[in-house]
C-alpha cells in the first residue's frame, strides 16, 4: 500500500512562507531540517491531523519554478487545495488579517471554494464540502 | 474581418470602435452565437473580474460544460474581439471583466417597445 505522506508547494522565501502558513493558515511545523545553503526541509501539518499529510514548503531556486508559478498565477490556478469546515468564517478571519483573496467563497455545487494569495508566489484554494 | 457599417476613415482600433460608437459589429453576433460564450457572459454577470481558472470551474460545475482550458481561452478571445470582455492585468493576476456596452447597439438598431406597447 502506498500512502501520500508529503506534498509540496514551491515558495519564494521559506521564512516568509513559514510565517504565512503557521501564523495565518494555522499549520504547525513538523520538520525543519537544514539542507545545503539556505535551503531547509521545512514541512507543516494541520493541527487537525498532526500525523497526517505533511506540506513541504519547498525552495523555488530551480530556474523552471519561477515561470511555472507565474503561469499558474496568471490563469488563477491554485498550487494546492486545503479543506475547511466553515469557509465563510475562514474567509472573514483571513481577510481581516490582510490576506488577499482573488476569489471570494463561491458555490460550485458539491463544494464552496475560495482562492487566496499565499504571498510566496502561489494561489491556494480553500474548499468546504457541502452536505448533499 | 467584416464589420457592418465599418467606417474606414476612423483610425481607431477595433475595440475602441466597438465600445464607443453606436454601430453594430458583426463580431458581436458571432460572439453571442455560441452557448458556451453566453454561459461565460452569465458567469461574469454573476461575478465580474474572474481568472481563467475560475471561469473554467464555473462552466464545469454550474453548466456541465467540460470545455478544456484552451477552448475557454479561445472563447474569451472571441468575446474580447467583440468588446464584450476586457482583460485586466493586476500585478501577476489576469482578470476578465464583462462589458455589455456593445449590446446597446442592438437595442438601438431594433428598439424594444415598452411593455403593453406591442402590437
Amino acid at each position: 500500500m502506498i500512502r501520500i505522506t508529503v506534498t509540496s508547494v514551491f515558495v519564494d522565501d521559506q521564512s516568509a512562507a513559514l510565517d504565512f502558513y503557521t501564523r495565518l493558515l494555522g499549520f504547525e511545523v513538523k520538520n525543519d531540517i537544514p539542507l545545503g545553503g539556505d535551503d531547509r526541509w521545512l514541512t507543516v501539518v494541520s493541527p487537525a491531523a498532526p500525523d497526517g499529510v505533511e506540506l513541504l514548503l519547498e525552495p523555488s531556486g530551480h530556474p523552471a519554478v519561477g515561470p511555472y508559478k507565474a503561469a499558474l498565477v496568471e490563469d488563477g490556478i491554485p498550487a494546492a487545495s486545503f479543506g475547511v469546515d466553515d469557509l465563510q468564517a475562514e474567509f472573514d478571519r483571513l481577510t481581516a488579517a490582510g490576506v488577499r483573496f482573488v476569489q471570494p467563497p463561491t458555490d460550485m455545487g458539491p463544494v464552496v471554494v475560495a482562492t487566496l494569495d499565499d504571498t510566496c508566489g502561489n494561489l491556494i484554494q480553500l474548499a468546504q464540502t457541502t452536505s448533499a | 474581418m467584416t464589420r457592418e457599417g465599418s467606417p474606414n476613415r476612423q483610425p481607431l482600433t477595433g475595440k475602441y470602435w466597438l465600445a464607443y460608437t453606436g454601430r453594430v459589429a458583426a463580431d458581436v453576433y458571432k460572439a453571442l452565437a455560441d452557448a458556451t460564450r453566453r454561459a461565460i457572459l452569465d458567469e461574469l454577470q454573476d461575478r465580474d473580474g474572474q481568472s481563467l481558472f475560475e471561469l473554467c470551474t464555473r462552466l464545469t460545475m454550474r453548466h456541465g460544460l467540460g470545455s478544456t482550458r484552451q477552448a475557454v481561452s479561445q472563447h474569451l478571445e472571441v468575446l474580447e474581439e467583440a468588446g464584450l470582455v476586457t482583460v485586466r492585468r493586476e500585478g501577476r493576476y489576469k482578470f476578465h471583466h464583462l462589458d455589455t456596452g456593445p449590446l446597446r447597439q442592438i437595442a438601438t438598431r431594433w428598439p424594444v417597445p415598452d411593455e403593453g406597447e406591442s402590437p
